[in-house]
């Protein structure tokens, strides 16, 4: 077994007009239509209780869609329960079966795979090689730290070599300085084994540093699908917009639209940038933090009410008739201070215009 | 060969008794699905009709034909004589019903109900039928013997004279005359449950939120009503206060008072039961006592409460499940409760006595034993609802899960001082109490011959040596070792039924799980003697004819004893994270293996507690076991009241005593085995603290 064998098996999946109602009347995943290509990285975000968990437990077979059709690979396994599916997942409390040792609990799924004993054994402690485990084979989950534990709980899901690989918000139980670093190692088994994976978190950061693709989710229904890049730089809507690495909404009204370039316009000061099919009339300016300018002789006339130094960069809130926007700067040196008076305008590319509410 | 016991192939075979072959056909259907992938529709409707209709089959000729041919007479009517006749069903018919039932479960699974699991629908399947068959069948069918005038018709006016009796509703104890039996079984109970819950509550203060030095030894108290037979406490009673008991005696000599029979009637059966079940509710009350949250009532104190006013406000609102839940245990024990009755009872009758004597006595009338057990019934069915009512649809869950870090604070001082005074005062009674239990049994004969002697010993348990090998010569010995063959068996299938029910209400959800838990959990509040009559009247005749053998009285006990697995089993199951099951079941293992590998040895303790509590329930149990013994399998305890009822006290005691130090040596080595289990899991609870 090679570390690029363990994703021969990596499987498309494909959600069709998927709902999953709980109860009688909680719809908790909307008719949602989703394709995710095999070997990839893909990414459910979004708030909580926003059906991204039940949309991957759907996908584990760990809950049964009320109406409409998955499919892994070409299969239909719709009505298939968790055991028959070839999908394993590393559960946010990782689920390491305490009474089980570690090389017990990574060749658990093998003993049900048709593996013979050595063969078991052998595949799990690859398994526990490839995330740097040797060693740890005899100790029980309980003399693991959470780090260790948590690498354990993505051998065992593994080396079954599954179709594909679930992840439910993995790093929600280690500390700040780990998340980084686990999250790297995932993103690096994924390539280079090339695996499906499909990854549920609520933290965009998270999603946008990991993902090859990120299903944006809200209320039960898909908000915007697309590479990290794609939903940074254009998003669909405002709740995209401010959800993915924060923007500032501010309202503005298109004066003029021409070859897809629209001029608009806030209390006067006029800005151009593309019209991503608008009409002129009014509009919602999306800009993100760092994308705000200020010192510039043009502007909207605001004045800096917040500064917090927070040592790679300043962070500022200020305020103008349109409301606060939240600007940083990586100028640290020469701070700007609070109560004065500011002209806010905005970088050439990065402001995109979103339909009004 | 026999046509009445014939195995039901054979008797096809010579051409006899043909309403059996459709099982036959039915059973060996399936051969032609053969073949077929599960996901085929057809594959799972033919199993499903196949399973459905051979199960119902089965029963259905069960009751239809019966020793005297139909059993019905339209029946008769219809399709003429039948000429033959058949007695109940066997282990062949047992192995045809499985089959069906399983048959027909995994077709439903088939159809990817319970996420196509077999084994879910399987378990499911067979719960919901053993529960039907052994309790809401005998239930339903004592209901209707009550409407069973002596002619053998249904008759509502039967069943109202029967209900109207006066031996039952009568009032006239407020003026000088005796009261019904329900009144009185109603009085007692309430009184018994109130007085068992605040001892309880008390102790469990006292255990938990004292200063009281020897809390350990007031927590091995709570050993006692398990390992006690009910009515033993009633005879150390009569020992102590009867005619001739040593208080009465001593008292009398002092002041010149003429002993009386004060203790049979009320006071006496509320003082035994008193003492007998409030260990009980100390058992219940103690864990929802130390259940309450420290980080609760540490915030009352931080929100300026005081010590008295959090105890008033926080504390014990939030012990309101426990207290009902206390009262309602107090309140069906003493409802059910036969044993102390029996000797204690003198002329107040009590409800379960009076359908005793309704089946046994000289009167034999079951019609009246069926409604007076339905009358009882209605009593603890009432408190049933009346507790779920009262606790409404609150949440009173205070452990969370995450680390509970904090101390319970101490009772207020004065509260304090009394309850320590009242469990002292109490544990020294029980201990008199239980040391007349001992000295008792190595009496001649009490309050008469005084000498010390171990005559009863010998006469129960004496062992001879022959060539032959042991001889267990002493008159107890036959339903001693019936009792522990007895309960040896009953107790794996109580634990089982138990754990795999536990299992099913908390991690599967399936249509119908609410009536499911309901029914499961009825059994709980249907007294013993309820269980006892219903059986006598459903088993004695075929299709299910057990009674008088050592079968009957083995489901009895797993019935009986269920709700406590089950209760143990939800309780330690909630404890173990969800994700547990699921990362199995990702992993291929299907929901068998998961159970088997995962859940089962993290359960141990629980299981071993259920293995041990139905042991020892089986072998004190009286109030169904009376109904249920026969010559053949008489168990100790009945043996034991007989023993009582022909005044031969010194063998009764001597029995009990030796019965409590058998149970006290089980109980003992399950404290030592789960001792050492908790060890082991408390690594696992520091597992989750640190996840």
């Amino acid at each position: 077994m090679n570390n690029i064998g363990l994703g021969r098996r990596a499987s498309p999946v494909r959600f069709e007009g998927v709902t999953k109602i709980f109860g009688k009347d909680i719809v908790a995943v909307d008719n949602i239509n989703l394709d995710i290509e095999a070997g990839k990285l893909v990414t459910l975000l979004g708030p909580s209780g926003c059906g991204k968990t039940t949309t991957l437990r759907m996908i584990a077979g760990l809950e049964m869609a009320t109406s409409g059709r998955i499919l892994i690979g070409d299969q239909d396994v719709t009505l298939l329960p968790a055991t028959e599916r070839d999908v394993t997942m590393v559960f946010q409390s990782y689920a390491l079966f305490p009474h089980m040792n570690v090389l017990e609990n990574v060749m658990y799924g093998l003993t049900f795979s048709g593996f013979d004993k050595e063969e078991a054994r052998d595949r799990a402690n690859q398994g526990l090689a490839l995330l740097g485990l040797e060693g740890f084979g005899a100790r029980l989950p309980s003399e693991l730290s959470g780090g260790q534990q948590q690498r354990v709980a993505v051998a065992r899901a593994l080396v079954l070599e599954p179709q594909v690989l679930l992840f439910d918000e993995p790093l929600s139980n280690l500390d700040a300085k780990l998340r980084r670093q686990v999250r790297e190692d995932i993103r690096a088994i994924q390539q280079e084994t090339g695996l499906t994976v499909v990854y549920v978190t609520h933290d965009q950061e998270e999603a946008l540093a990991v993902s090859d693709q990120i299903v944006v989710m809200r209320n039960a229904a898909i908000a915007q699908i697309g590479t990290p890049r794609e939903l940074y730089d254009s998003p669909n809507d405002s709740f995209v917009a401010d959800f993915i690495g924060e923007a500032n909404l501010i309202s503005c009204t298109i004066t003029q639209v021409k070859d897809n370039v629209a001029t608009i316009e806030i209390e006067g000061y006029q800005h151009q940038l593309p019209s991503r099919g608008l009409k002129p009339g009014s509009a919602v300016l999306a800009v993100r933090p760092s994308r705000l300018l200020v010192g510039h002789e043009s502007g909207i006339p605001a004045t800096i009410v917040k500064s917090t130094y927070v040592g790679v960069r300043m962070e500022y809130t200020i305020e103008g008739s349109f409301g606060q926007v939240f600007m940083v700067m990586d100028d640290v040196d020469k701070p700007l201070r609070v109560g004065s008076e500011v002209l806010l305008s905005f970088s050439e590319i990065g402001p995109v215009l979103l339909p009004a509410e | 060969m026999d046509s009445d016991y014939a195995p039901a192939a054979f008797l096809l075979v010579q051409g006899e008794k043909l309403w059996l072959s459709p099982v036959l056909i039915l059973l060996a259907f399936p051969i032609t699905l053969i073949g077929l992938r599960k996901s085929d529709p057809l594959f799972a409707r033919g199993l499903i009709l196949v399973g459905g209709i051979g199960f119902f089959w089965l029963f259905a000729q069960g009751f239809a034909i019966g020793i005297r041919g139909y059993n019905f007479s339209w029946l008769e009517s219809l399709l003429g004589d039948l000429g033959d006749r058949q007695f109940g069903m066997g282990y062949g018919a047992m192995l045809c019903a499985i089959s069906f039932l399983f048959m027909f479960t995994q077709g439903i699974a088939a159809r990817g109900t319970v996420g196509g699991d077999v084994f879910v629908a399987g378990a499911i399947g067979g719960v919901i039928v053993i529960v039907l068959v052994f309790v809401g069948y005998p239930i339903a069918n004592m209901l209707f013997s009550a409407f069973i005038d002596d002619g053998g018709e249904y008759s509502i006016g039967v069943f109202f004279t029967k209900f109207f009796d006066d031996r039952l509703w009568g009032l006239a104890c407020l003026s000088d005359g005796r009261c019904g039996a329900a009144w009185n079984s109603l009085f007692l109970a309430i009184i018994v449950g109130f007085t068992t819950t605040m001892l309880g509550l008390a102790f469990a203060l006292v255990a938990t939120r004292s200063r009281f030095r020897y809390q350990r030894s007031l927590r091995a108290l709570t050993v006692l009503p398990i390992i006690t037979p009910p009515f033993v406490i009633g005879l150390a009673l009569i020992l102590l206060f009867g005619r001739s008991g040593s208080v009465t005696v001593f008292i009398a000599d002092l002041f010149g008072v003429q002993p009386t029979r004060w203790l049979y009637g009320l006071p006496g059966i509320m003082i035994a039961q008193t003492l007998a079940y409030t260990p009980i509710a100390f058992l219940v009350l103690i864990g929802v006592v130390e259940g309450v949250s420290p980080a609760m009532e540490e915030a009352a104190q931080t929100l300026r409460a005081n010590s008295s006013q959090t105890f008033q406000t926080v504390s014990l609102p939030l012990m309101r499940p426990g207290i009902a839940n206390a009262f309602l245990l107090g309140f069906i024990e003493s409802m059910a409760d036969f044993g102390n009755p029996l000797v204690l009872g003198g002329n107040f009758d009590v409800l379960s006595t009076e359908i005793f004597f309704a089946i046994v006595g000289a009167q034999y009338d079951q019609g009246r034993a069926a409604v007076l057990a339905i009358v009882l019934l209605c009593f603890t069915l009432s408190a049933f609802y009346a507790q779920r009512a009262w606790l409404g649809k609150k949440s009173y869950t205070t452990v969370t899960g995450k680390g509970d870090a904090g101390m319970h604070p101490h009772l207020p001082r004065g509260l304090s001082i009394v309850v320590i005074t009242i469990a002292v005062i109490w544990a020294l009674f029980t201990l008199v109490v239980y040391s007349m239990i001992v000295y008792g049994s190595v009496v001649e004969l009490w309050g008469v011959n005084n000498t010390l002697t171990f005559k009863h010993y010998i006469t129960a348990f004496s062992v001879r040596i022959e060539d032959s090998g042991i001889r267990w010569s002493g008159a107890a010995w036959d339903s001693f070792w019936t009792t522990i063959t007895i309960a040896g068996i009953a107790a794996p299938l109580t634990a089982a039924v138990g754990i795999v029910t536990a299992y099913l209400l908390t991690r599967k959800n399936f249509a119908g799980k609410q009536a499911f838990e309901f029914g499961t959990m009825l059994s709980f509040a249907i007294p013993g003697t309820v269980i006892g009559v219903s059986y006598i009247l459903a088993f004695n005749v075929p299709p299910i004819e057990i009674t008088g053998t050592g079968v009957i009285l083995v489901v009895s006990f797993i019935f009986r004893n269920m709700p406590v697995g089950v209760r143990a089993g939800i309780a330690s199951m909630t404890q173990l994270d969800k994700s547990l099951d699921e990362a199995s079941l990702t992993l291929g293992a299907n929901s068998w293996h998961t159970f088997r590998k995962v859940i089962l040895p993290l359960l141990k303790p629980a299981i071993l507690a259920a293995l041990i509590y139905s042991f020892v329930r089986a072998m004190t149990a009286i109030s169904a076991v009376i109904f249920l013994v026969s010559a053949e399998y008489d168990m100790a305890t009945s043996y034991i009241i007989g023993r009582v009822e022909n005044n031969d006290y010194g063998l009764a005691i001597a029995y009990s005593t030796t019965l409590i130090f058998v149970m006290l040596t089980v109980v003992g080595m399950l404290q030592l085995l789960v001792g050492r289990v908790q060890i082991g899991r408390r690594t696992l609870q520091g597992t989750e603290v640190r996840v």
